[in-house]
C-alpha cells in the first residue's frame, strides 16, 4: 500500500512525461535552467581564471606577498601591504563619516519625517545611489581636493596637529580625500537600507515606548533601532564591502603613491587603484601576475564580508526572533 | 525631577534636529553634483562635443562623438550578454528552479553582485583579451554584460513571484501548459517590473568605468567594427579629469553631465515605467 501510494505520487510525472515534452514544458525547463546553471559557470570561471593568472606572484611570493611594504616593478619586487593599509584606512574613514549621517537621516526619513516627503527624500537618494563612480572622482579632484588642501587640512594641522594623524605637508589628495569621497558614496546605501528595516519595526514597539513615558527620540533609540539592529549592521557591511572594492573615485584622488604613512594627509595608495592604473603598464608575466593576485584579495576580502553579514543578520535576526 | 525632564526633552530636540540635518546633508549632495555639473557642463557643451572627434594633445576643441558611439555599442554588446541570461535566469528561479540548484544560483546570483567591478574587468581581460592579445569592444561588452546579471536576475524573478497565482492557476485550469502559462500570461502581467528592471540594471553599466579601462580601452578615432578598442564616456571622463590640460577639463565637465543626465534620465523613466504598470494592468 505504502509503495503503492509512493509510486502514485511519481506516476502522473512520468505518465505525463511525453506529454510534457510535446508541450514544450521539459524544453523550457531545460533553457531556463542553462541560462540559471550559466551563472553557476560564470562565477566558476572568474574565480578560476583570478587563481591561475595569478600562479606566478602566488608561488614566488607566497604569504609574505601580504606583509612586504616593497612595490618594485623593475626589481620585481610585489608586495600588497601599502595596498591593503591603504584600502583599509580609506574605508575605515569612509566608514566613521557615514555611519553617523547615514544612520541619523535613516531614523529622520522612517521616524519622524511625513510619508509623502519621506518617499521623496528616498527617491532623491535612490537618484544619488545611481550617480557613476567617475562622476564623483570628477567632482573630488575639482572640489574635495582643493577644500581639503586650503581649509581643511591646515585647520585640522593647526588644532589636533598633536596627533601624528594630522601631521606632515598638506596635499589635498590623499587619505583623507579618498576617505570623505568614498563616503559621500556610500551614504545613500546606508540610508536606504536602514530605513527599509526601521520601516519593518512594528508600530506596538514605538507606541509601548511612548506609552511608557519614553520621548520621541528615546522611543527611537531604545526601542526602535535595538529592533532593527540586524539590518542596520547589514547596511553598514555592504556599504563597507562596496567602499573596499569602490575603483575610480579612490584612483581619482588617493594621490597614488605606494605608501604606509600614519598622517592621513598623505598620498596612499588602495588595491583597486593600483589595479586601475598599473593593469596596462604590466610588463612581464610576473607584474601582471601580481596585480591579478590582488584582483584575487580583493574578491575575497569582500566574498568574506558580504558572508560575515548575513551570517551576523541572521544571528541577530535569530536573537530577536527568541525575544518576542 | 523637572531638571531630568528638561534635560530628556532637550536631549529629544537636539537629536532630532540632528537627524534631520543628517537627511538635509545626504539630500543636498545631489542637487549639489547636479548644481556643479550643470554650471561647468553647460559652458563646455556645444554642438561639436557631440558630432567631432577629439583633437590631437595641445589642440583645443574637438568632441567625444567616438565615445559616445563607443558607449552605445558597448551598452549593446552588455544588454546581448546580461538580458537573455537574467531574464531566463530569473524564470528559472521564479518558475522551475528545484530546491538545491535554485540556492546555488541564487548564491552565485548575490555573490557575483558583490564582485567589484574592477575584478569583473580582470574576468573579462583574462578571458578574452589575454587570449585574443589585444583590447576589444567585445571585452568591454562581456564585462559589462556580466555586471548586468545579477539585477536582472534579481529583478526578474521578484517580479515573477509578485504575479498572483490565480492568473497561473486560470491558465492551467484552460489548460494551458507551464510554459504557455508562463509565457502568455505570467511574463506579460510582470513585464513592466522586467523592463524596470533592465532599464536599471543598464544606467548602472552606463558608468562604469573601472572595467572598461583594460578591456575596451580607449581610442581616440572611430573604433570600426567590434574588434578593436573603443573609447566610452565614462574612460574619458577619467582620462580627461586626471589629465593637466584646462581644455580636456571643460570637456570633462560636459562628458560627464552628458553621462550624468543620461544615466538619471533612465532610471527616472524605469521608475515612470513602474509605477504607470499598476494603473494600466488591465490593458
Amino acid at each position: 500500500m505504502a509503495m503503492e501510494r509512493a509510486g502514485s505520487g511519481r506516476g502522473p510525472r512520468s505518465r505525463s512525461l511525453v506529454r510534457r515534452l510535446r508541450s514544450g514544458d521539459e524544453i523550457a525547463h531545460l533553457v531556463t535552467f542553462l541560462f540559471a546553471g550559466s551563472i553557476l559557470l560564470i562565477v566558476g570561471l572568474l574565480l578560476n581564471e583570478l587563481w591561475v593568472n595569478s600562479a606566478l606572484a602566488r608561488h614566488k611570493f607566497g604569504w609574505s606577498f601580504f606583509f612586504t611594504r616593497v612595490w618594485d616593478p623593475v626589481f620585481e619586487q610585489f608586495g600588497a601591504l601599502p595596498f591593503i593599509f591603504g584600502t583599509l584606512v580609506t574605508s575605515a574613514l569612509a566608514l566613521l563619516i557615514a555611519i553617523p549621517v547615514g544612520l541619523g537621516a535613516a531614523i529622520f526619513l522612517a521616524e519622524l519625517a511625513p510619508p509623502r516627503i519621506s518617499d521623496a527624500l528616498a527617491f532623491l537618494l535612490d537618484l544619488l545611489a545611481a550617480v557613476p563612480s567617475v562622476i564623483y572622482g570628477l567632482i573630488g579632484i575639482f572640489t574635495v581636493v582643493p577644500l581639503l588642501r586650503e581649509y581643511v587640512e591646515p585647520f585640522l594641522k593647526a588644532t589636533l596637529g598633536f596627533l601624528p594623524l594630522f601631521q606632515g605637508p598638506v596635499y589635498g589628495v590623499g587619505f583623507l580625500a579618498a576617505g570623505v569621497v568614498l563616503a559621500v558614496m556610500i551614504v545613500p546605501f546606508i540610508i536606504s537600507v536602514s530605513r527599509e528595516v526601521l520601516l519593518a519595526v512594528p508600530r506596538e514597539q514605538r507606541e509601548a515606548a511612548l506609552a511608557l513615558g519614553a520621548t520621541r527620540w528615546e522611543a527611537t533609540w531604545k526601542a526602535v533601532v535595538p529592533f532593527a539592529r540586524a539590518g542596520i549592521f547589514g547596511s553598514i557591511f555592504l556599504a563597507l564591502a562596496r567602499a573596499l572594492g569602490e575603483t575610480m573615485a579612490v584612483t581619482m584622488v588617493i594621490g597614488n603613491a605606494p605608501q604606509i604613512a600614519a598622517s592621513l594627509f598623505a598620498p596612499g595608495y588602495s588595491i583597486a587603484a593600483v589595479i586601475a592604473n598599473e593593469f596596462t603598464e604590466a610588463t612581464g608575466d610576473l607584474y601582471l601576475h601580481a596585480l591579478i593576485e590582488l584582483g584575487l584579495v580583493l574578491f575575497l576580502l569582500t566574498f568574506v564580508l558580504n558572508g560575515l553579514a548575513r551570517l551576523l543578520i541572521l544571528l541577530t535576526a535569530r536573537r530577536g526572533g527568541a525575544h518576542a | 525631577m523637572s531638571f531630568r525632564r528638561r534635560w530628556r526633552k532637550s536631549v529629544n530636540a537636539v537629536m532630532l534636529s540632528v537627524t534631520g540635518i543628517s537627511a538635509l546633508v545626504a539630500v543636498s549632495v545631489l542637487f549639489f553634483i547636479l548644481g556643479y555639473l550643470v554650471w561647468h557642463g553647460a559652458r563646455a557643451l556645444n554642438w561639436d562635443f557631440f558630432t567631432k572627434l577629439p583633437k590631437p594633445v595641445g589642440e583645443t576643441g574637438g568632441g567625444m562623438a567616438n565615445a559616445i558611439v563607443g558607449s552605445a555599442k558597448l551598452l549593446l554588446l552588455a544588454s546581448l550578454v546580461g538580458v537573455p541570461v537574467g531574464l531566463l535566469g530569473g524564470v528559472y528561479l521564479a518558475e522551475f528552479g528545484g530546491r538545491t540548484v535554485s540556492f546555488a544560483v541564487r548564491y552565485a546570483t548575490d555573490l557575483l553582485n558583490g564582485v567589484p567591478s574592477i575584478v569583473i574587468g580582470i574576468f573579462a581581460y583574462t578571458m578574452i583579451v589575454l587570449r585574443t592579445r589585444h583590447f576589444s569592444t567585445i571585452a568591454g561588452g562581456l564585462a559589462l554584460g556580466v555586471m548586468m546579471i545579477p539585477i536582472a536576475v534579481r529583478s526578474t524573478e521578484e517580479f515573477l513571484r509578485g504575479v498572483p497565482h490565480e492568473l497561473r492557476e486560470g491558465a492551467m485550469a484552460l489548460g494551458a501548459s507551464k510554459w504557455k502559462t508562463i509565457a502568455t500570461v505570467v511574463a506579460p502581467a510582470a513585464y513592466r517590473g522586467i523592463l524596470t528592471a533592465v532599464l536599471l540594471a543598464l544606467a548602472r553599466v552606463a558608468g562604469e568605468t573601472a572595467p572598461l579601462l583594460f578591456t575596451a580601452f580607449s581610442n581616440r578615432f572611430w573604433s570600426p567594427g567590434w574588434n578593436q578598442p573603443t573609447a566610452s564616456l565614462p574612460v574619458m571622463i577619467f582620462t580627461y579629469a586626471i589629465a593637466p590640460y584646462e581644455d580636456w577639463h571643460q570637456q570633462a565637465w560636459a562628458a560627464g553631465l552628458v553621462l550624468l543626465g543620461l544615466v538619471l534620465a533612465t532610471n527616472l523613466i524605469a521608475r515612470a515605467v513602474l509605477s504607470r504598470g499598476v494603473s494600466m494592468q488591465r490593458s
